[in-house]
């Protein structure tokens, strides 16, 4: 905007992300990568956290939103509320790896870096504010996720994983490649301020509507909800275990980041064409989440499921589309955070005599043989079903609320309806915990990392019903950027 | 002292007792002493300070009382609000009566995971009193739901063989109730504006939305009384629960279904309350009659109960719709019986189920030989299930049929049948159980009861007595709330050619010119709009009564 070099200072993070990456791996190359892997997951964990700092710090003045890059990319109180769930997540899902990888003997330093490229790439997708830098971010993130997804190279189930995400998700770029060349057909810019002036001006034509619905597509493919989750059961169980954990959180909300800076900003004005087909995928979504984990015996495959569940969760926020609507997208996915970020790290510690393992059955009698985990899992689990006192009962609360405030009442009754459905899988988690008898009990020491993820997520989801308003508040400022007016 | 937060502290006073087990570190006997006795302190405790809420609380006011109020949810205008009036206070002190002497009695029969069991009790006591107290919609539901956790655990940690089948089907059954009750929820608050349910029990709602509420509430407080034919599983549950759970299942769990009936339903929905109340009548009567019968034919001691239980509660939905002062405070009345006498009954099946491990009906036979005290107790207990006079039962089932009596005739009748049913299920099980010869060698070494079960018991008995005795120190409770619940319900349908108004105009002509004006001007003045309502009920008997609802529900009781 200002003359020949581009303001640079929202970009902060994302800058400072991108070269201590890069930083990284060329130490990782070139020095002692190979020997000493460890020292390099620490190092991304703690680069991932000081750009997850960075990115609170850099704020914009009195709330206002600033753009950089000639209006490409945006910071605002959304992005900035999102880049700290995303980056922070990322920080932790790779201190958790560390160890998993190293007992599976996988740790090398690629890994890391990878994650760090994916992160920059979410932070990016965060802050799109044109097509253009929309789909790089999100082209930066998919291909590091691919990537990441077939990381054990040598396991077949693993690299299938990544192929069918790598096609499926080349696929769904596509799709909204050509939705988007359709908008800007007919819209005649890319940028997201300028589409929206466009169509605010009065009834959209018809193709835009088409590359919308195309875009859509896409995204929804990004955050795994119905009718487009088929990757998701196949790659959350054939990636490797601290990949699927990373996977489920902070994809997930980047995607959900961007899906609704896109519907809210640019598609603003076409509220009446999109929310009928969000309302369908959440149905959607809801649905499959809940019936589609009962039968399954992986606890990954289960956390699959239950994701797109959650998906579907978070989008009947997002159908409300208003400012109430979208700060109950982000306490639900601040929530899910935490819920899934605790899972995973159960999940990461299923050990039988050091092997790893990821059957349900495997957790069995676990409230015998290991009682605070069990505990932790179990209040995991019902938070997830959305049982007060726990955490996920709010996350739950807010969406529906925004849901019944806009009038969507078979919405707020089918999602209500499928948590019900949805509780029993959970509950079949507890179950197996708690009323059945132990076989092989799992291995006792989990690790110091796993050990403070744990707790800090446990302490999160049990006591949140006494200090829920800073979440909230929070999530309500970050969504009020959004709507300037 | 006066200021003390009561409420909040008998609500959240368990909860610290759970801490202090959580930390209780030892070998496992140790641990399982300590934890038993840290929890019945607790629990004593905490009902030891419940009566200080019956000592504060002011009888004749119809308010809320010892109302406590904290922000907690401000963006969403969700407070942190707990009150008590003369519907909800008895059920506190019922689950913090109760509390005790289910972990008493666990004592003898809990050998595995004791700490863990002390600590889900008392979490579920915390739920069940603040759930009495919430006077916030999204706080009620909180602890609403927040049973279903710890009695899920009770249930299928403790319980008996098919417990994994019976905890998912209570948790499932529930649950799919409640989340509706939330949609409600919130639908209210939307068009009120607020959670706040006193607040709430103020706002007119539209007629068509009513019925859609309603019936939200209806799936939820239904499957939780549970009213046929939602009632399937009660009997896996109460079958499958350890004794403690079963106890705590039938005496105050089911309380909550019809407590959300009498809270919600009946004072912020009047129009569909009226509109629906033939279809709860049917449902109370089938529940009565049907259950009654099924129950004569079971041959598990837990399941007859439980069968039982659901007729019962039969009795307290159709006095609550019935909504005459006598059949509403006979309704309220019979729930806190039956939460004492089922949940002792279930002590009773828990004492022979102790020692012989069977709950089999035609496995016993003669007990009265070797357990003479036994007997009595469990005397005393059917006695007062069936509705013997001096007994807690007769006092609830007698104003309950009243006061239908004067809402309908027939539902009464009907109704009425259901009491010769439950003497005779009761009676068959006493029989069968406790007379009868001494044949089985295995029962010939069976102990009466020790110290500690008579403990357990003799509050009960004490209670049952007392209730059935003197009702007049639970009635006096709930008159003045229970008055303002009826008139507050008949000013809400008196202005409108609701059907409820036209027989009135009918069967008492004299009266309404002179008085119907005064109702539909003066609409928060109670007194007079009812009169041409109640008119019309009393011209079906024989004697008028002056001033219903004040002392005649109770001289009958009395005399006996």
């Amino acid at each position: 905007m200002s003359g020949a070099f581009p303001v640079l200072g929202p970009a902060l993070p994302e800058i400072f992300l991108a070269l201590a990456a890069m930083a990284l791996l060329m130490l990782g190359v070139f020095g002692k990568g190979e020997e000493r892997p460890r020292i390099f997951f620490y190092l991304g964990a703690v680069l991932l956290v000081i750009s997850a700092a960075l990115a609170w710090l850099v704020t914009p003045k009195g709330g206002a939103t600033i753009h950089a890059f000639d209006g490409l990319f945006v910071l605002d109180g959304f992005a900035r509320f999102a880049k700290l769930m995303v980056l922070g997540a990322s920080a932790f899902t790779l201190a958790m790896a560390r160890a998993w990888f190293e007992r599976e003997k996988l740790a090398r330093f690629e890994y890391p870096v990878l994650v760090m490229f994916a992160a920059l790439g979410m932070s990016m997708m965060i802050s799109a504010n044109d097509m253009i830098s929309l789909y790089m971010g999100l082209e930066l993130q998919s291909l590091s996720l691919y990537v990441l997804a077939a990381y054990h190279r040598d396991n077949a189930r693993s690299t299938e994983a990544g192929l069918k995400y790598f096609i499926l998700g080349a696929l769904a770029s596509g799709l909204m490649l050509f939705g988007m060349s359709l908008v800007y057909g007919y819209v005649g810019a890319t940028g997201f301020d300028a589409i929206a002036k466009v169509l605010s001006h009065g009834h959209a034509p018809v193709g835009v509507a088409i590359g919308m619905a195309f875009i859509l597509a896409g995204l929804a493919f990004k955050v795994a909800a119905a009718p487009f989750h088929m990757w998701t059961p196949d790659v959350y169980e054939g990636a490797p275990t601290p990949v699927t954990a990373f996977f489920a959180i902070a994809p997930k909300i980047a995607a959900f980041a961007l899906i609704t800076r896109v519907l809210v900003g640019p598609f603003g004005p076409m509220l009446p064409q999109w929310q009928p087909i969000l309302v369908l995928i959440a149905i959607l979504s809801m649905t499959v989440g809940a019936f589609g984990a009962i039968g399954q015996s992986n606890i990954k495959r289960l956390m699959a499921y239950s994701s797109i569940g959650h998906a579907g969760y978070a989008l009947v926020g997002l159908a409300v589309g208003n400012q109430e609507g979208i700060t109950g997208v982000l306490v639900y996915l601040a929530i899910y955070l935490a819920m899934n970020m605790g899972a995973f790290a159960v999940i990461l510690a299923m050990r039988v005599k050091g092997r790893a393992v990821e059957g349900v059955d495997d957790l069995a009698g676990l409230g015998r043989t290991n009682p605070l985990m069990a505990l932790a899992m179990a209040l995991f689990m019902f938070s997830m079903a959305g049982i007060p006192p726990l955490a996920g009962f709010f996350g739950k609360l807010y969406v529906f609320l925004a849901a019944i405030h806009a009038g969507l009442y078979t919405l707020a009754i089918l999602g209500v309806l499928t948590s019900a459905v949805a509780a029993f899988y959970y509950l079949r988690i507890v179950k197996v915990m708690y009323f059945d008898e132990p076989i092989e009990a799992l291995d006792k020491a989990i690790g110091r990392t796993m050990g403070v993820v744990l707790t800090v997520s446990t302490l999160v989801v049990a006591f949140f019903f006494l200090v829920p308003m800073p979440v909230m508040r929070l999530s309500a400022a970050a969504a009020k950027t959004l709507f300037p007016h | 002292m006066t200021d003390w937060p009561l409420l909040s502290l008998v609500t959240f006073l368990p909860l610290v007792g759970a801490a202090f087990i959580l930390f209780i570190r030892g070998d496992d006997k140790v641990v399982a002493a300590n934890a038993r006795h840290v929890a019945l302190l607790t629990s004593v405790g905490t009902f030891i300070l419940s009566l200080g809420i019956w000592l504060k609380f002011d009888n004749a006011s119809a308010d809320f009382q010892l109302v406590e109020k904290a922000q907690w949810l401000p963006q969403l205008n969700i407070t942190y609000h707990m009150g008590v009036d003369g519907i909800s206070m008895l059920f506190v002190i019922l689950s913090t009566f109760l509390t005790p002497l289910c972990i008493l009695q666990s004592f003898g029969s809990i050998e595995k995971r004791v700490k863990e069991y002390m600590v889900a009790f008392l979490i579920l006591e915390t739920m069940m009193v603040g759930m009495f107290c919430a006077l916030d919609f999204v706080l009620f539901y909180f602890f609403f739901e927040g049973v279903l956790i710890p009695m899920f655990l009770i249930i299928g940690i403790w319980g008996g063989p098919r417990r994994v089948y019976a905890a998912f089907k209570f948790f499932l059954y529930t649950l799919a109730g409640s989340v509706l009750m939330l949609v409600a929820m919130l639908a209210m608050s939307w068009h009120a504006g607020s959670f706040d349910i006193p607040t709430l029990m103020g706002i007119p709602f539209p007629i068509p939305m009513q019925y859609w509420l309603w019936l939200a509430f209806f799936a939820s407080f239904a499957v939780k009384v549970p009213m046929w034919p939602f009632h399937t599983w009660l009997p896996d549950a109460h079958v499958e629960a350890p004794t403690g759970g079963s106890v705590i299942l039938a005496g105050v769990l089911l309380k909550m279904g019809a407590y959300g009936f009498i809270r919600f339903s009946v004072p912020m929905l009047p129009e569909a309350t009226a509109y629906f109340t033939p279809f709860i009548y049917t449902l109370s009567i089938v529940a009565i009659i049907y259950t009654s019968l099924v129950a004569l034919a079971q041959e598990d001691m837990k399941k007859l109960i439980a069968y039982s239980s659901v007729a019962h509660m039969g009795f307290v939905t159709m006095g609550i719709f019935a909504m005459t002062p006598q059949a509403v405070e006979g309704a309220l009345f019979q729930m806190l019986s039956h939460g004492v006498v089922s949940g002792a009954l279930f002590l009773c099946v828990g004492v022979v189920y102790d020692r012989m491990h069977t709950r089999e009906i035609a496995r016993y036979g003669g007990l009265v030989h070797r357990m003479p005290r036994y007997a009595l107790v469990f005397m005393v207990f059917m006695l007062a299930s069936v509705g013997l006079p001096g007994t807690s039962g007769f006092v609830g089932e007698f104003l309950v049929l009243l006061g239908t009596f004067r809402a309908n005739t027939w539902v009464a009748l009907l109704a009425t049948t259901g009491v010769v049913l439950g003497a005779a299920y009761m009676l068959l099980l006493y029989r069968r159980v406790v007379f009868g010869k001494l044949e089985r060698e295995d029962l010939k070494s069976i102990l009466d009861l020790d110290l500690r079960e008579i403990l357990v018991f003799a509050p009960l008995i004490a209670v049952v007595l007392w209730m059935g005795i003197y009702p007049s120190s639970y009635l006096n409770v709930m008159h003045a709330s229970v008055d303002k619940l009826i008139s507050h319900h008949q000013t809400a349908l008196a202005p409108k050619p609701a059907p409820v108004a036209e027989p009135a105009a009918e069967a008492a002509p004299v009266d309404v010119p002179a008085e119907a004006p005064a109702g539909a001007e003066a609409a928060p003045a109670p007194v007079p709009a009812p009169a041409p309502v109640e008119a019309s009920q009393q011209t079906s008997e024989p004697q008028p009564q002056p001033a219903p609802g004040t002392e005649s529900p109770v001289s009958p009781a009395k005399q006996e």
